[in-house]
């Protein structure tokens, strides 16, 4: 069976922002400013895990710049047996349609892919649409928010997952293709290997460009985006200054701190 | 293009809780545009959503009432919403950001090749636009956001905005039929478990939060009671969940929930910024911590320097004599 994991590079949790000329900056205090997304880990371990019992391949796939090669040496490492880069100045600005387009276009190129999944959102754009948006332009079935992989059978062509929603989980079937996105609930991802490493290190990642998907110049990148993401900024400071209260006894700071609490009217 | 359209999410019957903030929207946006609103109500016994929608401002129900829609599968609500939406061209669609109306919207957009923005926590009209205001980085920066060009569609994040007055308005839905027949679907709903009884993280309007200053599982017996003495949801910091003192679902911050309470009482923790993304738009926010140089002060209204031990169960019994619990 064939499945791909469609993975980003994306700033780190512990990145810290800046907004200078209207361009967003960030450093890390520890040193490693770019990820790979922590939503995508639980995608690319639960495609080797799914490779591991039903054979085949799993291909770490993601969009962007060479540097997001260190992206799929992740994936590579912890033990996907492909990696491809889908790069093109075609495809830069692209929003989250154009995103679609694109991925659509390279998972169809890989040929005789029956899942492909992905993390629920990156931690930059934050949008959590591509999963769905891929499904639509592929014309295979979304199932977002999956928790567990119940089941799948690629000679059936069947798969039963539980997704894990606002008011329960629910379990649904259906038949393959499908574009899944996983939650952090589904697995804990391994850690590469020290092989895996060396590994990774040596492969040769090909790049796919808009030519070698056949891609119209009109479906991805700036000027094809319907979507203006210019206007980004810091937050404004709460306007709040902390009021510490103060007491003899505990049983004084709390009286003091309930009644403010009923004052602001939030009990 | 004329008309702002918004999705309604219901369960049971009853309008979604965020499908009244979504009316609210609506009823903003469409007057800021001059134009009408429609509530788009697609299911399987859905009159009293249709009712529900017209009493809480929508001019129009569009929608679909057909055993098909029973279950909420984008693959069969999504297509139908494309179409109505390619027919009659409204200005804008909204929809929740739940889990369902997060699908739909992008689906719709993708279907219809749409400018989609999810995620609003604010709308603003502007030159005949809607500008969306949303968090990105986490939560750790914001943008102003718009689509340029066609259909709008938006989605709108849980407690983020008002939710829509009752208006006694009422009216006569509009039905059509579904676009997908159940034989065409791909997919099949087999089961339901469900969480109710528990206070969800993202609904909650109290929360009460443990981290590391815990100190381990048992710690957390004290937060719980506090939050169940405020009707509250029980919330934990990424350092406890890493540690297996509570489960994965608590976990407030960038790799956990969102959340938007009125009252964040933060009790031993320090305040890292993977946590605050998940809950500085918070309306009052209370720290309890031993050290009153932690960071999660600069971030509070109110602070109690001091031992979780002693104040939380303090707080607990003081509101439990003050609510009469």
């Amino acid at each position: 069976m064939k499945v791909v994991v469609c993975v980003k590079q994306t700033p780190s949790t512990t990145a810290v922002f800046r907004v200078q000329n209207g361009s967003v900056r960030w450093d890390d205090p520890g040193g490693k400013p770019n990820v790979v997304n922590p939503w995508d880990e639980y995608a690319i371990e639960e495609a080797i895990r799914l490779q591991e019992k039903h054979g085949g391949d799993a291909i770490a796939l993601t969009m962007g710049s060479e540097e997001s090669k260190e992206a799929l040496k992740t994936a590579l490492a912890m033990g996907c047996t492909e990696a491809v880069l889908v790069a093109d100045e075609a495809f830069e600005g692209s929003d989250t349609l154009g995103t679609a387009h694109v991925l659509a276009a390279a998972i169809r190129h890989q040929q005789d892919v029956q899942v492909a999944v992905f993390g629920k959102q990156a931690i930059d754009g934050d949008t959590g649409q591509t999963t769905i948006q891929v499904a639509v332009k592929l014309g295979w079935t979304p199932l977002t928010f999956v928790s567990e992989i119940k089941e799948l059978d690629p000679d059936a062509g069947t798969i039963t997952v539980e997704r894990l929603l606002e008011g329960g989980k629910e379990t649904v079937s259906s038949r393959l293709p499908v574009v899944i996105s996983v939650v952090k609930e589904i697995n804990e991802p391994r850690y590469p290997s020290f092989m895996g490493i060396r590994k990774a290190n040596r492969a040769e990642i090909p790049t796919l460009t808009a030519a070698d998907l056949d891609l119209d110049a009109g479906s991805a990148g700036k000027a094809a985006s319907k979507v203006d993401w210019a206007n980004v900024y810091e937050l404004p400071p709460r306007d709040t200054s902390v009021e510490i209260i103060e007491g003899d006894t505990v049983e004084e700071k709390v009286k003091k701190l309930a009644e403010r609490l009923l004052a602001e009217k939030v009990i | 293009m004329s008309g702002v359209w918004v999705w309604i999410d219901h369960a049971g019957g009853k309008l979604a809780a965020i499908s009244l903030e979504v009316l609210g929207v609506g009823r903003k946006v469409a007057d800021g545009l001059a134009q009408p609103l429609t509530a788009l109500v697609t299911g399987s016994d859905v009159q009293g959503v249709a009712d529900a929608a017209f009493n809480y401002g929508a001019d129009a129900v569009l929608g679909a009432d057909d055993p098909s829609l029973a279950d909420f599968r984008v693959e069969a609500h999504g297509p139908l919403v494309a179409k109505l939406a390619q027919e009659r061209e409204p200005v804008v669609l909204i929809a929740g950001a739940s889990t369902r109306g997060r699908d739909l919207s992008a689906w719709v957009a993708a279907e219809l090749d749409a400018g989609l923005v999810p995620d609003g926590i604010d709308v603003e009209i502007s030159d005949g636009k809607v500008v969306v205001t949303r968090p990105v980085y986490a939560g750790k920066l914001l943008a102003d956001v718009q689509v340029t060009d066609g259909l709008q569609v938006i989605s709108v994040r849980s407690r983020a905005l008002p939710p829509a007055a009752e208006t006694e308005g009422s009216g006569e839905a509009e039905w059509v039929d579904p676009v997908v027949a159940e034989d065409d679907l791909a997919t099949k709903i087999t089961g339901f478990e469900s969480s109710a009884g528990k206070v969800s993280l993202t609904d909650a309007r109290i929360i009460v939060s443990g981290g590391r200053g815990v100190g381990g599982p048992e710690g957390f017996e004290p937060i719980r009671e506090l939050a169940q003495v405020l009707g509250g949801a029980l919330g934990a910091s990424r350092a406890t969940v890493d540690a297996g003192w509570i489960p994965y679902e608590h976990q407030v911050g960038q790799t956990g929930k969102t959340v938007s309470p009125d009252l964040y009482i933060a009790s031993g923790i320090s305040g890292a910024i993977q946590h605050q993304a998940g809950m500085r738009t918070a309306k009052v926010i209370v720290a309890i911590n031993t050290d009153p140089d932690a960071p999660i002060f600069k971030l509070a209204s109110y602070g109690i320097v001091g031992d979780l031990f002693e104040v939380v169960p303090a707080l607990a019994e003081e509101f439990r004599r003050r609510l009469g619990g």
